[in-house]
């Protein structure tokens, strides 16, 4: 390696290690993660393709403002996040390490100038009787001292949660740990979404990226159900699932309850209850207002079609008796919109078992009788599918940052020196954080050494 | 007794708390910065027990769930905490005249609250219906309202810095009440570790309950980004102490835009913004 080379690597490396780098990261994460929640994520709704242009959209699309979070330069972001991090450890952990497992037990002359909390107890006594002192009241105030002799001297070395200085090291590392969860989850991993009618089963999930997955199993819906608050608002969605292996149900997997925040887990793959719907075939007949000529109508649940003069209509809702609805009146009703020519919408009620009313509706349906004869309806459910088999890396690295955090912030390397010669007791010490309380606990330490030095004194 | 006349007598007290600090700041009275932290405890204690009624009362309705589901509840609720961790400060180090720049937070709260929210007791949509609920929200709000102290201290911190540029020190002047910009700065930096660790809590309980309720611990909702740009800066924050040149003001305005942030995270996010928090919670 040339000179040139080698210093051009200390500076890449130096530029990895710097903090300036760090708050450069994490600021500009913050700032450009607004990008993705203002412009929409994932699949486009026509009314926002509607209210940009075109040359917007090419440029977002280029930029690749639409899927954001997972667009090579936010990626590239994470990672020189996760290079910083990893630099970083590395240059400083050796220092820590050293710190940690062999620390400095004699308090020299420059030490001491550097230790805020430093205090010099004139006292009479020879140096080993004070040592033996000194040693007892520190193990019963704070921690057990290790002693060592020079010079003449005897120095004595305490110290509480050492350990306490890797926390931020294991913050910074459940960071990784994090990421490698999330990676492991989406390279082995899927998020898909099932149509499930009442009473079918379904072995194949549609994943989000548009394959067809085998279950390997087969899951059949028993039934949905929503229930209602007094005041109409919906109380629970429930879907009665079953897991099936080769046709069967499958002990302990039979007939269970899956509502919104209790989902079903199988064999790794949870199934998640997340919208439902209606799944069916209705027929109208088409007639002169007379009821001649008829003509067959079937329009799906929910769904459209076309009248003969051209205008759309919509299938909204439809019931086997009206007369829950509109006491009076009986048998199989729909709930229809037609879309007029002159662009106007007309909300109104087809019923099977009364043409007077049905005749109302002419002006609507382009002079034609448009009746209800009904139809057969099944509830689906919607369920959500997800594996991930990185999730519970994921659940470690969130521990290990919450206990690292904390660790970080509220534990603190406490360390304390004491030299001992004839006459006189020299106390320092220094705290890796909360130095405001750790100066009120060495000067309580201070007054409790000058006190029992001296009242053993005068024994 | 109801909940809600507790809630108006809270709000009252918190601005009978409010111009105390004023007065104290202003007189220089220490008698009126008592008077401040002791009116503003007496209404922590009268909202804890008003909250409490409002759990109670969902009950008597049949529709039972803690107060914590809608718009109204969590002002509620912030304004609760943002008094609780002001109130901890105060009892730890009793630098009473940061109630003057606190207490603005927990009334305007209160006030918005009683004033311009539905405060109806709504029974509980089932995405809603999860123990998480309650872990997650009372991390992140107590978070939040430690950043909203870390935000007042900061705000006294710049007021400081700019009027000790402008006017030599003097006894009369009305930072004289204010603790060292020392002081402040460490506070600032006190607060924000009270807050980080519950934010990020907030964020794990929150990912958690998604994963349990959708199978996905994280989705890029606009709330959920929201809040983990403001966990960006308040980890800029605190490597800002770190690196020499951030201290002080540049770290006092970090604060600031930090608790911008927040807000934005909590209301912003609901009001400008589609989600799947978008119901207020
Ligand atoms: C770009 C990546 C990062 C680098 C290079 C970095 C570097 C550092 C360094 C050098 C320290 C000081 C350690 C010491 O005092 O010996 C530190 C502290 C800390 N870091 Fe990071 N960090 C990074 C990202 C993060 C992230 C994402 C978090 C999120 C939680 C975080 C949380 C902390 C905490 C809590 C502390 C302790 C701060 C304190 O004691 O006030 N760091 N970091």
């Amino acid at each position: 390696m040339t000179i040139n080379e080698q210093s051009g690597f200390q500076s890449l490396w130096d530029y990895f290690c710097s903090l300036k780098l760090t708050m450069f990261l994490l600021i500009t994460l913050a700032i450009i993660s607004i990008i993705g929640t203002v412009v929409p994520q994932g699949a486009l709704p026509p009314e926002y393709l509607q209210t940009i242009s075109q040359n917007k959209l090419k440029l977002y699309q280029a930029l690749g403002f639409f899927d954001m979070y997972h667009s090579w330069w936010f990626i590239l972001l994470l990672s020189l996040l996760s290079i910083n991090l990893i630099a970083c450890s590395i240059k400083r952990l050796p220092l820590i390490w050293k710190t940690i497992t062999q620390p400095v037990v004699v308090m020299g002359a420059g030490h001491e100038k550097t230790l805020s909390n430093l205090t010099t107890i004139e006292t009479r006594g020879d140096a080993s009787t004070l040592r033996d002192r000194v040693a007892a009241i520190l193990k019963a105030e704070f921690a057990d001292p290790l002693i060592t002799e020079t010079d003449g001297a005897f120095h004595l070395f305490a110290q509480k949660t050492p350990w306490s200085r890797l926390a931020v090291y294991a913050v910074h590392l459940s960071v990784l740990v994090i990421f490698i969860g999330a990676i492991i989850g989406s390279l082995f991993g899927y998020k898909g979404f099932i149509n499930i009618p009442e009473g079918e089963s379904v072995g194949k999930v549609m994943s989000r990226s548009k394959n067809e997955i085998d279950l390997g199993f087969a899951v059949r819906c028993e039934k949905f159900s929503v229930a209602h608050y007094p005041n109409g608002a919906p109380k629970e969605f429930k879907s009665i699932l079953t897991v099936l292996e080769n046709g069967q149900p499958v002990q302990g997997y039979n007939r269970v309850p899956v509502i919104v925040n209790d989902p079903l887990t199988y064999k790794g793959i949870t199934f998640y209850q997340s919208s439902y719907g209606k799944f069916g075939e209705h027929e109208f007949t088409i007639s002169d207002p007379n009821g001649r000529n008829p003509q067959s109508l079937i329009i799906q649940s929910n769904g459209s079609a076309k009248l003969p003069d051209g205008s759309g209509i919509c299938l909204q809702e439809t019931t086997p008796d009206i007369s829950r609805f509109m006491p009076g009146l009986s048998g199989p009703a729909a709930q229809v919109e037609v879309h007029l020519a002159n662009g106007e919408n007309k909300e109104f009620i087809v019923f099977a078992n009364n043409p007077a009313m049905n005749r109302m509706n002419l002006p609507y349906t382009g002079g034609k009788l448009l009746q209800y004869r009904g139809g057969e309806e099944f509830m689906y459910t919607g369920l959500q599918v997800a594996k991930d088999p990185g999730v519970w890396v994921v659940w470690v690295g969130c521990l290990l940052m919450v206990v690292g955090i904390y660790a970080a912030f509220f534990m603190s390397h406490r360390r304390i020196w004491v030299r001992v010669e004839n006459g006189t007791v020299t106390v320092g010490g220094n705290a890796s954080k909360n130095q405001g309380g750790f100066q009120i606990f060495m000067e309580r330490l201070v007054t409790k050494l000058k006190d029992q030095l001296s009242s053993e004194d005068n024994k | 007794m109801t909940s809600s006349l507790l809630f108006n007598i809270t709000t009252f007290a918190y601005l009978v708390s409010m111009l105390c600090f004023f007065a104290f700041v202003a007189s220089r009275a220490k008698v009126l910065g008592t008077a401040g932290s002791a009116i503003a405890f007496g209404g922590l204690l009268l909202q804890t027990i008003a909250i409490g009624l409002r759990w109670k009362e969902s009950y008597s309705l049949g529709i039972g769930h803690a107060p914590l589901s809608n718009l109204y509840e969590s002002v509620v609720f912030f304004s609760w905490t943002i008094v609780l961790i002001y109130g901890l400060l105060d009892l730890k180090y009793r630098y009473r005249v940061i109630g003057a720049f606190v207490m603005p937070f927990a009334l305007l709260g209160m006030a918005w609250a009683q004033l311009g929210l539905d405060s109806g007791i709504q029974p509980l949509v089932p995405a809603l219906q999860s123990n998480w609920l309650l872990y997650h929200v009372i991390t992140c709000f107590l978070g939040y309202a430690a950043f909203a102290v870390a935000c007042g201290i900061s705000i006294m911190y710049l007021i400081r810095e700019i009027h000790e540029r402008s006017t030599p020190a003097n006894d009369q002047s009305i930072v004289a009440t204010f603790p060292s910009g020392r002081v402040l700065d460490d506070l600032n930096y006190k607060s924000i570790m009270i807050g980080f660790p519950l934010l990020t809590l907030g964020i794990v309980t929150g990912a958690a309950w998604a994963n349990y309720a959708w199978g996905t611990y994280w989705s890029w909702d606009p709330k959920e980004t929201w809040s983990l740009i403001v966990w960006f800066i308040y980890a800029a924050f605190l490597h800002a102490r770190i690196t020499r040149g951030w201290a002080g003001r540049r770290a006092a305005w970090l604060s600031i835009v930090g608790f911008a942030a927040t807000i934005f995270c909590y209301l912003g996010v609901n009001l400008l913004l589609s989600g799947l928090h978008s119901y207020g919670g």
